[in-house]
């Protein structure tokens, strides 16, 4: 899973790369060296053995025919589905992190809220996975307490309009860490917008809708887009959660891999994969997209 | 507290008091009725004592609309945590007990994987620590033109699930490969400990890259090296000793990450403290919520841990950022 990632812009680098060879001690090869040799060998390597694995058959011979094999039903029913919880739980967990963001920012709250947020939202957003599962099992599964509070109060069954065992379910859940993960990204962007332009903009005689709808969203309008791509990935790869919710019952691309990995479902080593080229692709385009919209959202929060 | 933020607080405990008061005529729960009565009396005071401060002006009262985002927020964060903790007591029918947790911490295979959990993550943030310090110190005093590509690197896993990572583990150094990892335990650990290392590569990296910022690496090594310490010397005992509450702080957050870990080291075949919990998640009915409940408190823990550690940070500023 993904945390509050602050990464610096990639800027272009200038001259030629290989200039730290030049004069070069061995103190300074041994710093670097054996960061370099993990990246290669236990990042770069694996991950692109992966994708070339994808396109070799059974004998080592180049093919496309692994991934044509991704047509089938099962799987792009799968790739539908992840697609539609990614995007749902990252449309939803950045809008209402969002207006949570902008509620302890810019909502005049005493000062203790925003810091008391923030410090929950990093706690939150690290408590995936496993645990996550079993808490809201615990809340809207079908002995959970919100349920039998309802159904005791209200007479209201819930479990017959909601299954937590369904989309919207999965997606309820993930909410749970892209909410404070939105928060905790957006929180800084927010900071950048300065008092003075929400001045400027009254002196002029803006209303407050005004002031948002071309000052405030315009601004934030890269660093929103940049997040929720990377929220969308972030979702896209999460698996425990999802496993321990349902099991296998629900059909998303990482728990088809997961099953392919234990236990060649999938009858065929080269279509594995491909499926993890496919969610490479997915979570690498999420990601690119994030970066470079983030390079040039730091320009107007300087 | 300023004069809102009492009268809030007291809301809240009301709001919380009346949820419990709901809990009770459903289950007649007697511990109940002391906790709805501490914290509706609490509530109460509070809001009394906020009612009688003298309300100063230019003091912020928060507009409505940011109570309701905020006290929406607090519900669906707060609810699953009290829902879970409620379900983890109630496996006796009898009423309230901590039984779940004495059955869970009783569990020798409980004891077992989680101390094994534990000790992967000491040895992944031992190898992260020793892998990230040196390369930012490096990349800080001597190639900065190399920092885009070092730190799109440390951002990798992010962008690559865990699950596609294992992948390509178990593809890479399996038993018929030149570096066969898997094929023995000790193999599979190192492989399960560099995992954890990828996994919190990001957030050491940023960590340490942050605590090497706030200390005038330049100045330090010079010194350093006027007096005759050679590059070990230096980086173990100049600039680790003033990075340390940084190092810490990515210590903590790569043990909260990895504690729970599931994916990877259940495709390992590891016996970690995360396949422990689906496995009891998929036998058993209270104990996933008492071992939610203590997953929680060790996520919590570590980032308490790091919210302290900031305070002690040293403050000494660079002397050129």
């Amino acid at each position: 899973m993904a945390g509050p990632a602050s990464a610096g812009p990639a800027a272009p680098i200038s001259g030629n790369p290989f200039r730290f060879l030049s004069g070069l001690r061995l103190g300074d090869l041994l710093a670097i060296a054996p960061f370099i040799l993990f990246a290669i060998l236990f990042l770069l390597v694996p991950t692109i053995g992966l994708v070339v694995g994808a396109f070799l058959d059974g004998d080592g011979k180049f093919t496309l025919k692994n991934i044509l094999d991704l047509g089938t039903p099962q799987i792009i029913n799968s790739f539908w589905i992840s697609i539609r919880v990614s995007g749902a739980s990252a449309i939803l967990g950045a809008l209402i992190g969002l207006v949570i963001a902008l509620a302890i920012i810019r909502g005049k709250l005493p000062a203790g809220i925003r810091n008391s947020v923030m410090t929950f939202s990093g706690v939150a957003s690290n408590f995936a996975g496993i645990p996550l599962a079993f808490a809201f099992l615990s809340t809207l599964g079908r002995l959970g307490l919100v349920t039998i509070i309802l159904k005791w109060a209200f007479g209201f069954d819930l479990s017959r309009s909601f299954n937590i065992l369904s989309f919207w379910g999965l997606t309820i859940t993930y909410l749970y860490f892209q909410i404070p993960l939105m928060i905790l990204i957006i929180a800084p962007a927010i900071d950048g917008l300065k008092k003075e332009w929400n001045e400027a903009a009254a002196t002029l005689g803006a209303t407050p809708w005004q002031f948002w709808r071309y000052v405030g969203i315009p601004v934030l309008w890269p660093n929103l887009l940049g997040t929720l791509s990377l929220l969308f990935a972030n979702a896209f790869g999460a698996i425990a959660t999802a496993y321990a919710l349902t099991g296998s019952s629900l059909n998303i691309v990482p728990i088809l891999l997961y099953a392919q990995i234990r236990g060649d479902v999938l009858h065929n080593p080269g279509l594995g994969a491909a499926l993890a080229l496919g969610m490479i692709v997915i979570t690498a385009l999420a990601n690119v997209v994030y970066l470079v919209i983030r390079t040039r959202a730091e320009r107007w929060l300087k | 507290m300023s004069r809102t933020g009492l009268i809030a607080t007291g809301i809240a405990c009301a709001i919380f008091a009346l949820m419990l008061l709901a809990l009770y005529l459903y289950n007649h729960q007697g511990i109940l009725v002391i906790l709805v009565a501490a914290i509706g009396i609490a509530g109460l005071a509070l809001i009394v004592i906020g009612l009688m401060k003298q309300k100063v002006d230019g003091e912020p009262t928060g507009k409505i609309w940011s109570w309701l985002a905020f006290a929406l927020g607090v519900l669906y964060f707060l609810l699953p945590l009290l829902a879970t903790f409620e379900f983890s007591v109630k496996i006796r029918r009898e009423g309230y007990t901590f039984d779940a947790y004495s059955l869970v911490f009783a569990d020798g295979r409980f004891q077992a994987s989680f101390v094994y959990s534990l000790v992967i993550g000491v040895a992944a943030i031992v190898v992260g620590i020793l892998l990230v310090v040196p390369a930012a110190y490096y990349v800080r005093l001597r190639a900065p033109h190399l920092r885009p590509i070092i730190e799109f690197v440390t951002l990798l896993p992010l962008i690559i699930p865990p699950i596609i990572l294992v992948f390509g583990y178990i593809r890479m150094y399996n038993s018929s490969s030149i570096l066969p990892l898997t094929n023995s335990n000790l193999g599979t650990d190192a492989l399960l400990t560099l995992a954890y290392v990828a996994l919190a590569l990001p957030y050491m990296y940023r960590a340490v890259d942050t605590g090497l910022r706030t200390i005038d690496v330049q100045t330090l090594t010079e010194a350093a090296t006027i007096m005759g310490a050679n590059q070990v010397t230096i980086l173990a005992r100049v600039i680790f000793p003033n990075i340390i509450v940084a190092v810490l702080s990515g210590a903590f957050l790569t043990l909260a990450i990895v504690v729970g870990e599931f994916t990877i080291a259940s495709l390992l075949n590891r016996q970690v403290f995360g396949v422990y919990m689906q496995n009891v998640g998929a036998n058993r009915a209270f104990e996933p919520a008492a071992l939610a409940v203590v997953s929680f408190v060790i996520t919590w823990g570590a980032m308490g841990m790091i919210q302290l550690l900031t305070r002690f940070a040293p403050k000494t500023a660079p002397r050129n950022t």
